[in-house]
């Protein structure tokens, strides 16, 4: 932690519209933390930035949506003059975790300044709970304006002091035309014998008994146990009965691809960007459940370098061309707009840039439930684990 | 250092082996201990204590006895699979394929080449519902209409038979190649039929490969846990899946490393067994 302000930062947080520094926020400074507006480290002229696979606009995926010129990643270069270290090295959240969380333990730096998690497992409540992320700087993100209001107060960080989301996808239900036709309940999925053995369902907890609880008409946005017990229930039978094949990670849209699976729970992004026309997604009767990779800074990280670059890409204009180059939905007001005028038709794709209907069928995890160990011993006996 | 290894002719052993009794200290027998002590803590992430947590032994082998016992009897056939599969193969190359040895010695560790992860990934497609080998057992009706071989026992232990054969094909090899085929002629000239020169000569000359390909087989196939986690179900979940779902998904570093131990003891404490079977001398060759 550098308390100190440099000039550039001055300049930044003048361009901010903070027109002079009260008093409190100097205290703030010199106290060295915890602090509103109070940054960590100095701006760096490199930003580290650790995202999943696939999750951004590359010169590909831009000529693949019709856009010209040079991604995102470049135009924050020309911009701010901060170069970017790229790392596509998320490749499940667990397993990063893993691998960050001996040197976090230690209170040391992980060599990044943003790494994005989800908030359907526990992993992101990890790095919060055990204050392994630091508080952005919100004067350097004035365009945090535009996240929607959807989701400016999640029950893991209300006030958004330390996450700013960077793609959502939904979850439903997959299938393979040339096998079944449409499923579009889960218990279909589940229980109708013509799909024995050839469906899929997540690893992850939080989807699977999300969708369930959903079917059952309980709210997964707060679990009780018996509601928990109730929708493990409808996957213990569904297992003992074969009929799921296997509990996939995000590896289940290969096999449905190949026929191995008739039918999977499978989210909007990995369909849309399978671009298989016999593979079909919907929205289950009872609805879906949304969920948010989050851009955090973790322990070590440089605040301002991370909080301009949150700033950048929270600039509609920017998030189009993020969301038309990675096929995820963004969380930023006027996207949708604004990718219309660079590809219209891409920008009516539903997936990506869903109606307000289907955001009103969808639902959140409830994250007590994520870092409830009994629950997760469960759900993992039901995976032979 | 000259004057120093001339006034102390002892020491050149040790010197010797030094590089190598660090190597194992610093990438063994430390972690190890490590290993020890987390498994005897308790708590959760990230606040464990070490606290002689006992219980987490016995816990794990209560828990995870059915995962135990399945990851051994898989790692038992298929070092049974690959002995079959492999003794004749490489007899054939070590007396029968002549200038041709190498090339098909190369055939062998030809997979490796490939890393661990893509070829079994590529079994997914050999085995697919809608690929060539189910679709043939199909039609000769070995399989029924919506039988499967993906996502079966059959297919968990094929893949681990598979990905460990040069383990098991290449110590064999070695121990036959250095058969002095003088021997064989002895024999026969002693009236012996080809069965018994086999029988009598070349198989006890080849045992120590045997052994050797066994326990490079077998030790490393019980504690697997890709073939299991992508050719498997739930029901052929092995104890590495077990440990790897501890570690990564549960933050349960303690009842990993405690199911590690117990991994490690019944090995060991099978290996001991074995040596007793076969005969100390043929373990360490």
């Amino acid at each position: 932690m550098n308390p100190r302000l440099t000039r550039d930062q001055l300049l930044r947080r003048g361009a901010a519209g903070v027109a002079f520094l009260s008093l409190p926020s100097l205290l703030a400074a010199c106290g060295g933390g915890g602090g509103n507006g109070e940054s960590s480290g100095e701006l760096n002229d490199v930003l580290n930035f650790s995202n999943w696979e696939l999750y951004i606009d590359t010169p590909d995926t831009r000529k693949a949506a019709g856009l010209t010129g040079p991604t995102t990643l470049q135009q924050f270069t020309q911009e701010s003059g901060i170069e970017v270290n790229y790392y596509e090295d998320v490749n499940s959240n667990s397993e990063y975790f893993a691998t960050v969380q001996g040197r976090l333990r230690q209170g040391q730096g992980i060599g990044r300044d943003i790494v994005v998690s989800t908030d359907n497992d526990r992993f992101l409540g990890e790095y919060l709970d055990n204050d392994w992320a630091l508080k952005l700087d919100k004067d350097l993100i004035p365009n945090i304006s535009n996240l929607i209001d959807a989701q400016a107060g999640p029950p893991f960080d209300p006030n958004r002091e330390y996450t700013l989301p960077w793609f959502s996808g939904m979850d439903g239900i997959a299938w393979n035309e040339e096998l079944t036709g449409p499923i579009t309940t889960v218990t279909q999925l589940l229980e109708d014998p013509e799909l024995k053995g050839k469906v899929g369902v997540w690893n992850s907890m939080g989807d699977t008994l999300g969708l369930v609880m959903l079917e059952n008409g309980d709210d997964p946005a707060n679990v009780t146990d018996e509601t928990f017990d109730r929708a493990l229930d409808v996957i213990e039978k569904a297992q003992d009965a074969g009929q799921i094949r296997q509990f996939y990670g995000n590896n289940y849209a290969d096999p449905l691809a190949r026929g191995d699976l008739a039918a999977s729970m499978a989210w909007s992004g990995d369909i849309l960007n399978l671009g298989d026309p016999k593979i079909k997604w919907a929205i289950p009767d009872k609805g879906g459940i949304i969920w948010t990779d989050n851009m955090l800074v973790p322990l070590g990280g440089s605040v301002p370098t991370a909080s301009t670059y949150m700033n950048f890409v929270y600039d509609p204009k920017i998030a189009a061309q993020l969301a038309l180059g990675a096929n995820y939905i963004s969380s930023v007001k006027g996207v949708k707009e604004e990718a219309s005028k660079l590809n219209p038709e891409a920008a009516s794709n539903t997936l990506a840039f869903p109606t307000d209907d289907m955001l009103a069928q969808m639902h959140q995890n409830d994250p007590t439930m994520f870092s409830n160990a009994e629950y997760e011993k469960k759900w993992l006996a039901v995976q032979g684990k | 250092m000259g004057t120093f290894l001339h006034r102390h002719r002892g020491a050149t052993p040790y010197l010797l082996l030094a590089p190598g009794v660090l190597w194992l200290a610093i990438f063994f027998l430390i972690p190890l201990a490590f290993l020890g002590y987390e498994s005897l803590q308790s708590g959760l992430f990230p606040n464990f204590e070490f606290t002689w947590e006992f219980s987490n032994f016995s816990d794990g082998i209560r828990d995870y006895r059915e995962q135990f016992v399945r990851s051994f009897l898989y790692a038992g056939i298929a070092t049974l699979a690959c002995l079959v599969l492999a003794y004749p193969l490489v007899y054939w190359i070590a007396f029968r394929a002549g200038p041709w040895r190498n090339l098909f010695l190369l055939f062998i560790v030809a997979p490796f080449f490939v890393t661990y992860l893509v070829r079994t990934l590529a079994w997914l497609n050999i085995l697919a519902d809608q690929g060539p080998v189910v679709g043939l057992l199909r039609d000769v009706h070995i399989l029924d209409s919506d039988g499967r071989l993906l996502a079966t026992t059959f297919a968990v232990v094929s893949g681990i038979t598979y990905n460990f054969f040069p383990f098991m094909a290449l110590p064999i090899y070695v121990s036959l190649e250095q058969i002095d085929p003088r021997l064989l002629e002895a024999a026969k000239d002693l009236y012996a039929s080809s069965t018994q020169a086999f029988l009598r000569v070349t198989l006890p000359l080849s045992a120590p490969g045997i052994v050797a390909g066994t326990l490079l087989t077998f030790i490393p196939a019980a504690g697997d846990f890709i073939n299991a986690a992508l050719l498997g179900t739930p029901n052929q979940a092995m104890i590495g899946n077990v440990i790897q779902s501890k570690f990564l998904e549960s933050l349960d570093y303690p009842g990993a490393a405690s199911l590690s131990f117990v991994l490690m003891g019944l090995i060991l404490a099978m290996l001991l067994i074995y040596a007793r079977i076969v005969g100390s001398e043929r373990l360490t060759g």
